[in-house]
């Protein structure tokens, strides 16, 4: 398995869990081992200690030298527009559809439902259909 | 019976023109049934945010590797330091914007979500 994404100064990560969780950060410099000084200028993470731990690695990179200032790091952030690029990954777009149905309510449900099985039908009708043409279209 | 602890130092003479060892002695303590206090100077590169944080580090250091408690351990001295003079390797290799690593055998987060799995968990990312 070849590794992709690596922590390096500009990788941004996603945080998944602690206080910030589902904000994107980025990486701006190394502490040791375990924690990274991070910083999101563009998404409300103010810069800080952060262990790896709690962080996953998008496919984002920018440039900008090590500990480089909050300004720097908000340029690079939005000369990439990763806040679009990320909302257009499939990822945020799992998040989002995640999120949405936690949020459910019990008429949301009905609605889809309903919509699943109008679709179910429509599907039942066209493969009726292509059954009932014969075995031409089948084969 | 020999004395708890005894570790044997040796003198080194070198030949001041080319650096070569030109004789080895053992050499013995003055007193060695005296109890004397040592006070040693440390140089603890740590590599922190905040001063406190360094001092911290450097306390659960000395007691991981060392056992120390934290009342023989007397700090005399905390200042940040240019990463030039740092020595210690493991403090050296987060300097500089070369750095580059990948996080391989990402354990789960949420270990007890769920406690009992038929299938192993994906800690390739």
């Amino acid at each position: 398995m070849v590794f992709k994404r690596y922590v390096e100064i500009g990788r941004v990560a996603y945080i998944s869990f602690g206080p910030h969780a589902g904000k994107l950060v980025a990486i701006v410099d190394v502490i040791d081992q375990n924690r990274a000084l991070v910083d999101g200028p563009c998404s409300g993470v103010r810069r800080q200690a952060m262990p790896f731990k709690c962080m996953q690695l998008t496919d984002f990179v920018l440039k900008f030298p090590h500990s480089a200032r909050q300004k720097h790091v908000r340029v690079a952030w939005e000369k990439e527009n990763i806040n679009e690029k990320w909302a257009g990954t499939r990822w945020a777009k799992k998040i989002e559809a995640r999120e949405k149905k936690a949020k459910m309510t019990d008429f949301d449900r009905y609605k889809a439902m309903k919509a699943k099985k109008m679709t179910c039908r429509k599907l039942e009708e066209q493969y009726k259909f292509a059954l009932g043409t014969g075995s031409s279209s089948m084969n | 019976m020999k004395a708890s602890g005894t570790l044997r130092v040796y003198k080194l003479k070198k030949k001041s023109s080319s650096r070569e060892t030109v004789y080895c002695e053992q050499v013995f303590e003055k007193s060695p049934l005296r109890v004397k206090n040592f006070g040693i100077w440390l140089h603890y590169d740590s590599r922190n945010l905040t001063t406190a944080g360094a001092v911290t580090q450097c306390y659960r250091d000395m007691g991981a590797r060392h056992r120390a408690r934290v009342h023989p351990i007397q700090i005399m001295k905390v200042e940040a330091i240019a990463a030039s003079k740092c020595h210690r390797p493991a403090g050296k290799q987060c300097h500089g914007s070369k750095i580059k690593f990948s996080l391989p055998h990402r354990v789960l987060h949420h270990q007890h979500k769920p406690r009992f799995t038929t299938k192993r968990s994906n800690t390739f990312f």
